[in-house]
This record gives C-alpha cells, structure tokens and sequence, in this order.
C-alpha cells in the first residue's frame, strides 16, 4: 500500500481518524454511563452522581430475580451451545466432505436463517411453537435460538474441515477406524480449534440474541437479556439506577465472554463468517 | 517508431541506504546508469534487488541517500509523479479492464488525446505481438500472453526507465527462454533503459549489458556478463557465477598473481583474487567443468565417489577426498559410487579468495 | 474351489452405486440438522404464508393483506421503516469505507477491530438501555455540548427518530465496516502500485482501480446491513415513539400477534415484511451485474 505524505493527504486521514476517535469515545461513554449510574446513590443534573452505593445491585437482584434468571440463561445458553455444536460440525463434515445432488439446495437451507433477521422468521416461529404448546417453555427457547446458530457453526466449521488432508482420513480408516473413532481420535482433536471458536461465538451471540427469545419465552423462560428489556420497558415504575445494574450485570456475563472468545478468534470473524457466498 | 523516449543521460543512485526498524535492507548503494544500458539487480532472496526497485520506483522511500535523473532528484517524487514503466512479478493487470484498455491506463491518467492514445497502443501491441487479444480480459489469457500486456503497458507511456521485477519467475521453463528472447528483442528495438531484477544467473548473463550483483543489502560487483563470469571478485559472486567447489584452506604462497593454498593435506594453485597474505584463511573456487577425471600419478587428486546423478548429455557426481573435502565434477561416462576417482584441474581456471568471514 | 467374491457381472450394489454419486453413511450426516432446520425454519415460514391467508376476521383469503395495505396505521410501516433503515446503512457504509482504508494500513488492528465489535456483543437492548442514559437532557452528551456552548437547549434525542437514528448507527456500523474492510483487503495491493507507477494519484487510483473492484462487495454489505436494520425492533420501542414516527414494522406484527393475538395478522405483516427486504435485495444484486464480478487480483500466470 502506498502511503501519501501531502499535506491534503495527512489532513484526510486526520478526519477519518477524528470519525474513528468520536464513534470509540461516544462508545465508551455510553457504556461508562450506565456502570457509573449503577453505583450512584442518586443522581439529577449533575456531571456525576451525589455518593456511592452497591445497593443497587442487591435491590435489582432481588427485584428481578436475577439469580433464578441468571441460571436460565446460563442454561439455555449452554444448551444451545452443546446441541448446535452436535448438530452443526456432523453436518458440515458431510457438506465438506460430500458432492451429492441437492447440495446447493442444503447449503441455501443452511443460509437462509442466517441472511433473513430474526425477527422475519421469528414471528411464524412463534405462531408454530404457540399452536403446538412449546412456546412459553424452556425448550421452546432453546428450540427457537438453535435456528440461526445451528448454521453459523456449520458455515464457520466447513472451512476447518476443507482444510484437514483427506488423506488423512483415508490413513485412519486403512489402519482400521470406522466413522466414530474417526470422529473421536482424528476428528475432534485436529478440529479443536475451529470449534473452540465458533461454539465461543454462539455463546456470545446468543447471550444477546433478543428478538428469538422475546417472541418465545414465558415468564419463567426469559434469559438475562429478554428480562433487560422488560426492565427498561416498564422504566417509570423502577428506580433507573436498578435498571442499571442489572445492564452491568447483563454486560458482565457478555463481555468476560467475549474476553474468552477474542483469545482465540480474529474479531472479524464474528461478523464475516455468514458473509461466505456460495458464488464461488 | 513513435514511441520515443524522453532523453536523459543517466540515472544515479547516490549512497541509497533504506531501512526496516533495525533491519537494513539496503545499505550505501551507488550506482550510475547509462541512457539505453539494460541492467540486472542479481542476487539471492533478501540481498536487497526488490528493495532496490521498489525505491527506485517511489513505492518505498529512501531512508539515506538519494536518487536522480541527470540534475533532477527523484526520490522525494512520489510515484506517480516519476513517470518511470515498471512491470510486476505478478503482473498486476487491472482484472477489470481489457488489454486495451490495461495498456492505455498510464496514457488516460495523463489525459492523452484519444487519437494519439489509440495510436500508442496499437503500436505497443504490436511490439509484443498481442494484437487481436485487445479486447480479452486478464483472466481470458495465458501466462506469457499476461506478461506481454505487462510489458506494453509499461513501455506504451515512453518512460525514461523500465523496471521490471523478476517478471519470468511465475512462467514454465520453456516459456521462460521464449520471453526471455522476446525482452531482449523489444530492448533492442526500443532502447529503452532496463532495470532488470532477477535470481537467475543465466537470465542475468543473456539479457544485461551490465549486471549488479547485491548481497546482504550492498553491491558485491559490478560488471559486465562477460567479467562477472570469469572473474568474479568475491566468494559470492563466484559462487552465484557456478563456481559450486568451495574448499577453506591456508595460503602457503602467493607471488605472480597466483598463490598455493593448502586444503586438509591437498595442495591447490590458481589464480589469487585479492589480498591473501601467507597463512591467513581462503578459499578455492572451482567450477565443476574444470574439474577433470584422470589416472592416478602427478598432482592428481584421490576421491572417493559418493554419488553420481545421470543428466542426458553427461553425469554430475560428488565424491571426497581423503582429507575429508567435498567436490561436486562432471564425467562424459559413469563411475561408479565408492569407486576411486583422481581428479586434477588447471590452475589458471582456480580462483582463490580471501576468507573475509 | 469356491470363490469368496461375487462376480461382478451383476454390476455395483445399490450401495456402491450411490456412494459414487455422494451418498453413503456420511452424507447421512446432514440429515438431523437439516432437518431440524426445515421444521423450525422452513415449516413456520410456510405455515406462517398459509395462515396469511386465512384470516381471523374478514371476506376473502386476501383480507390481512387489504386491511394491511388500507390502513395507513399499518401500511405506512413500511415507509417508517425504510427512511429509518435505508439512510441508516447508506451513512455507515459511506463511513466504513475511508475508515477501512485507513485501517489496512494499519498493523495491528485486533484492538480497534475489537473495539468495534463491542456494539454486536453487547446487543441492541443494551445499546438502547445505554443511549437512554446517555442521550438524555441531563446526559453526558447533552451536558458537554452545553459547556462547550454548541447548543443552548439540550438536543432531543430520546423517544424520537433520532434516538433510533444513532442507536441503528452504533449497532450496524461495526458490522458494516468489518465486512468492507475484508472486502478492501482482499484486493490485490500490486494493483495500486502498478497505478501509481503509470501515473495515477490517490483518488484516480480509487476511482479507477478500488471503486470498480469494489462494488459488487459494497452490493453485499449493503444487502446485509440494511436486511439488519430493516428489523429493527427493541431500539424502536425503548428509544424511539413507538405509536407515531419509529412504528416500524416489526412492531406492527409484534402487536398482531401478542396483543390482538391475530397470528394470521401476524403471519401477513411477517410475509409482507420479508417481503419488502427481498425485493431491495433483488434489486440490488441485479444491479450488481453491471458491475465487473471476477476475482480482484492482478492475474497471475
């Protein structure tokens, strides 16, 4: 890449940069906002608040239940982490390792849920999952978050598995594997990491999935974030300061795994793995 | 002929030094080039040839030193503003416009009148032979045939200088000596001032006039195919030249321009390169083709053959000595491995040089 | 002597025959998650499209499609939508791209991409729940621009267009530009060398060479950040007026199906939603065509 060292060019890379600067501080202060209001004591037109308290966080706890909130969500997460985990790496070893007629019509299958927003096929999701009584349940939940994150781990793990020499394979199954142990002994280990990665993204996308979530829960089924927005909606009834807190808390529980995530994955792969056109 | 090019006199690289951080790729390069002279930057990877061009070029800037054309300075150019052709190793066609229009790329950004940029590059294509391609793009044509669209683009904008690198790298050995030819030919026609970067020594000794060979950043020796081969002045240089039989030693004589070094037991004579006091450190070079097969007695050398390699028109071998040196010969017929060998060589085609280590 | 092996003059099993053509045990392996997905994604849609068209309350199978399309409370949706989406993605994309060609140059960008990223994790509630405090008349923001003396009054930002405006913003940017910066990066940096070389500038070498390879990427990212932004849902209700000018769509079918409980309604206004992003996306994928589509590097031998 060529770098200009004009004037007029040192002036266009200021601006941008200044963009760049203005977007990443209205980011943080934004953030910086709610932690600071979650641990004021009370806090009206002034640039912070008048003392400093963690009765906020107890208060929210217990008004929202967060604690039996908490362990739904944890447990919806890792339900829909360990199935799309199963589902999605045994298909894309097939799709990886398979040309069979209709394959392009299983691949769109495949893309369709992750190209549409969820709220486009979250409404007739819903509609289904009422009409067969397991919306307002806990499997109705993780029923309708598998949708999109089946897919993703699929799309993310093809491209791992493309990439192990099939030869590889081929020597296994001559000295004696059949399919399982393959999975177990060759598999799995060479396989780690691409997995590592992509169930680390689905967790975290699916801590923020809203809308999926929104559309299917019942009172006793919400995750963490669903029960963030009803909070939020009600706002004139509650304390915003508790509201707050209970966003630290939400923000906590997300970014510790994002923190997780980023040690092993290249940001730009949480974004870019669905864009993997089948115009090849 | 109306692809005239600018006149000038010489380019000069003044003391040019560039650095990464702490790495020096380039390091107090001087250099003056002739109108017309095609040059070879020669060397092994990251000696600094690319370097070289890239800074000539204005795609890196000069950390030290400076760059002209006759009066002119050109390194604070940038370089677009340089006005020199350069062909890429990869080529670098614009996927997305035809041959025609890829050629008259450098005509449109100087807004040259439609008629004379129509009439240049038909001129251009017809130097590298290419017309009827005109309007297929990049991706529709062969490897030679990329290369050519390379090439026109960047004669096509009459630059005072040319600056190619390693464009046959990426071709098959055969198309390779044809575009070597075809370099060599449109150079001819043209007269177009050449920089040419390359790694192999043959495409340096056919196609330049002068070539320069670089190591570790710094020029090692420059001159003409014929010099550089017979007398190449560093161990380097006469290892790059074919001389593949190194053999570390003590100088036991030198008077006359020809000294004695002695390798392991094994006394060696040949012609003395440079400094080489009695009992400092050298080394004998000696080309393979010198090395000649012969019955035992008088000065000949005993070995032991290890292996031996058939090549169609002869047999390549190594064997050693033994005192333990490595050689590698050539032999009209086989011999066999473990056979004995003697081996003897005429002294005035030994160079030796001082081990500057 | 009996022979141990079949003779082959019956031809391969039916086994083998359709293990040539890719199916065995394997293939077998597709078969759970796809079809999981056809019952949770491709039979809702379906059903949904079916009960579209059998309305709760009304003449003929056409009837939500009508009264969608009749009431302006309903159809005018659409419009809200598209003037909060469109120049929502349009804005990041314009902003993406000099952003992302001053990052490529850029050696370590995991922090900054990081950074970036932040928004997508943290989610729209959170960004929507965080701008409420932020954008307020007592806000941070607010109470900058007053010291510094930019405005007199605070800036209403809250429960309007706006807080919506920034909030799609804050959310579809990141996606946006990491998508335009993979796109930057892929092209082939001799290509811009070999420009400079024949003599063109910094803005020649993007009009001439970066734009044209450029813009089926830019279709792409387009297509999918404003696909994104049209659904756009808890923002819309927590910072925006949801009854008046941030009622998008998705609202109206929220409210079909959990407040008048008309999931036939619903159903419609989801189809006629879908719709909608289709349509846009088609229409710019085919406009794509004008544009060269092959691979951006400088062909190699």
């Amino acid at each position: 890449m060529i770098r200009d060292t004009t004037m007029g060019a040192k002036l266009w890379a200021t601006a941008v940069w200044a963009v760049v600067g203005f977007f990443i501080l209205n980011l943080f202060a934004m953030i910086g906002t709610v932690i600071v209001s979650s641990f004021g004591t009370r806090w009206l037109g002034t640039w912070l608040p008048a003392g400093w308290t963690t009765r906020w966080y107890s208060s929210a706890w217990a008004e929202f239940q967060l604690g039996d909130i908490l362990i739904v969500s944890f447990q919806v997460v890792g339900l829909v982490v360990l199935i799309s985990g199963i589902l999605g790496v045994t298909a894309a070893y097939a799709l990886a390792r398979r040309e069979f007629p209709g394959k392009r019509l299983v691949m769109l299958l495949f893309l369709l849920p992750l190209l549409i927003p969820p709220i486009t096929f979250g409404i007739p999701l819903a509609t289904v999952l009422y009409q067969t009584g397991l919306a307002g349940t806990f499997w109705g939940v993780v029923a309708a978050n598998l949708v999109p994150t089946v897919p993703f781990v699929i799309l993310v793990m093809i491209p791992f598995i493309e990439q192990i020499d099939p030869k590889i394979e081929a020597a296994a199954r001559v000295f004696g594997a059949n399919t399982f142990k393959l999975f177990i002994h060759v598999l799995l280990p060479l396989l780690l990491p691409g997995i590592l990665a992509s169930l680390l993204l689905v967790l975290v996308r699916t801590i923020a999935m809203f809308e999926l979530t929104f559309l299917v829960a019942g009172p006793t089924s919400q995750t963490l974030v669903v029960a963030l927005y009803y909070a939020v909606f009600a706002a004139g009834v509650r304390a915003v300061q508790s509201i707050d807190a209970m966003a630290v808390i939400y923000m906590a529980t997300t970014l510790v795994w994002l923190l997780v995530a980023l040690r092993f994955v290249n940001p730009a792969q949480i974004v870019t793995r669905a864009k993997q056109q089948p115009a090849h | 002929m109306t692809i005239a090019l600018s006149k000038f006199d010489e380019v000069r690289l003044d003391h040019v030094s560039r650095d990464f951080g702490t790495l020096n790729a380039l390091r107090d390069v001087s250099l003056t080039i002739k109108r017309g002279e095609f040059i070879a930057l020669l060397g092994p990877s990251g000696c600094g040839k690319s370097t070289t061009l890239n800074c000539i070029a204005g795609l890196l800037p000069v950390t030290g030193g400076s760059i002209w054309l006759d009066k002119s300075r050109v390194d604070t150019l940038r370089p677009e503003e340089r006005g020199f052709g350069m062909v890429f190793q990869n080529y670098a066609l614009f996927p997305h416009l035809n041959v025609r229009q890829n050629i008259g790329f450098g005509l449109k950004m100087r807004n040259t009148p439609r008629t004379e940029m129509e009439r240049k590059v038909d001129e251009a294509l017809a130097l590298v032979r290419l017309q009827g391609q005109e309007h297929k793009l990049p991706g529709q044509l062969s490897g030679g045939q990329q290369q050519r669209v390379a090439i026109a683009r960047a004669i096509v904008i009459e630059p005072p200088l040319v600056l190619m690198d390693e464009p046959l790298s990426n071709l098959d050995a055969k198309l390779r000596l044809e575009m070597r030819a075809e370099i060599r030919r449109i150079h001819n026609e043209l007269g177009a001032t050449t920089i040419y970067v390359t790694h192999d020594q043959d495409e340096a000794l056919s196609l330049a006039d002068r070539i320069v060979v670089l190591r570790d950043g710094m020029i090692r020796q420059v001159g003409s195919p014929k010099e550089l081969y017979e007398s190449p002045s560093h161990l380097d240089v006469a290892d790059f030249m074919g001389f593949r039989n190194k053999l570390k030693g003590t100088v036991v004589s030198n008077h006359g321009g020809h000294a004695v070094i002695d390798v392991e037991g094994a006394q060696f004579r040949g012609l003395a390169q440079g400094d080489l006091p009695v009992g400092s450190s050298a080394f004998v070079a000696i080309r393979p083709d010198d090395l000649m097969l012969s019955e035992s007695g008088g000065n000949a050398l005993k070995a032991t053959v290890e292996t031996i390699e058939y090549r169609g028109r002869e047999f390549v071998g190594t064997a050693r000595s033994a005192q333990g040196a490595d050689f590698v010969f050539r032999s009209h017929h086989s011999v066999e491995p473990g056979g004995a060998i003697h081996l003897t060589v005429d002294g005035e085609r030994v160079l030796i040089f001082a081990d500057k280590a | 002597m009996h022979s141990t092996f079949q003779a082959s003059s019956q031809g391969p099993s039916l086994r083998q025959r359709l293990a040539a053509n890719g199916l065995d045990a394997v293939t077998l392996l597709v078969v759970p998650a796809a079809f999981f997905l056809v019952l949770l994604f491709i039979y809702p849609f379906a059903f949904g499209l079916v009960l579209s068209f059998e309305p709760k309350a009304g003449t003929s199978w056409l009837s939500n499609y009508t009264r969608f399309f009749s009431d302006p409370f309903l159809y005018e949706t659409i419009a809200k939508t598209l003037w909060l989406s469109v120049p929502t993605t349009l804005l990041n994309l314009f902003l993406a791209v000099p952003i992302a060609f001053r990052v490529r140059l850029m050696r370590n960008q995991r922090v900054l991409t990081a950074i970036l990223v932040l928004p997508i994790t943290l989610g729209t509630v959170l960004v929507a729940e965080g701008l409420l405090n932020y954008l307020g008349p007592q806000g941070w923001l607010n109470r900058t621009l007053m010291t510094f003396g930019l405005v007199d009054q605070p800036l209403r930002l809250l429960h309007n267009y706006w807080g919506v405006f920034i909030s799609l913003l804050l959310t579809g940017f990141p996606f946006t530009f990491l998508l335009t910066l993979s796109y930057v990066t892929g092209i082939d940096p001799a290509l811009e060398q070999a420009a400079a070389t024949l003599g063109a500038n910094a803005s020649q070498r993007f009009r001439h060479v970066y734009l044209p390879l450029l813009m089926p990427g830019f279709a792409i990212t387009f297509c999918l950040s404003f696909v994104q932004a049209f659904s756009v849902f808890p923002s819309a209700v927590l910072l925006g007026a949801p009854a008046g000018p941030t009622r998008v769509i998705s609202i109206a079918a929220y409210q079909a199906a959990f407040e008048e409980y008309d999931y036939s309604m619903a159903s419609a206004i989801a189809m006629i939603m879908g719709f909608v992003q289709l349509a846009i996306v088609v229409a710019i994928l085919a406009s794509r065509g004008l544009f060269y589509r092959g691979p951006a590097s400088g062909a190699k031998g």
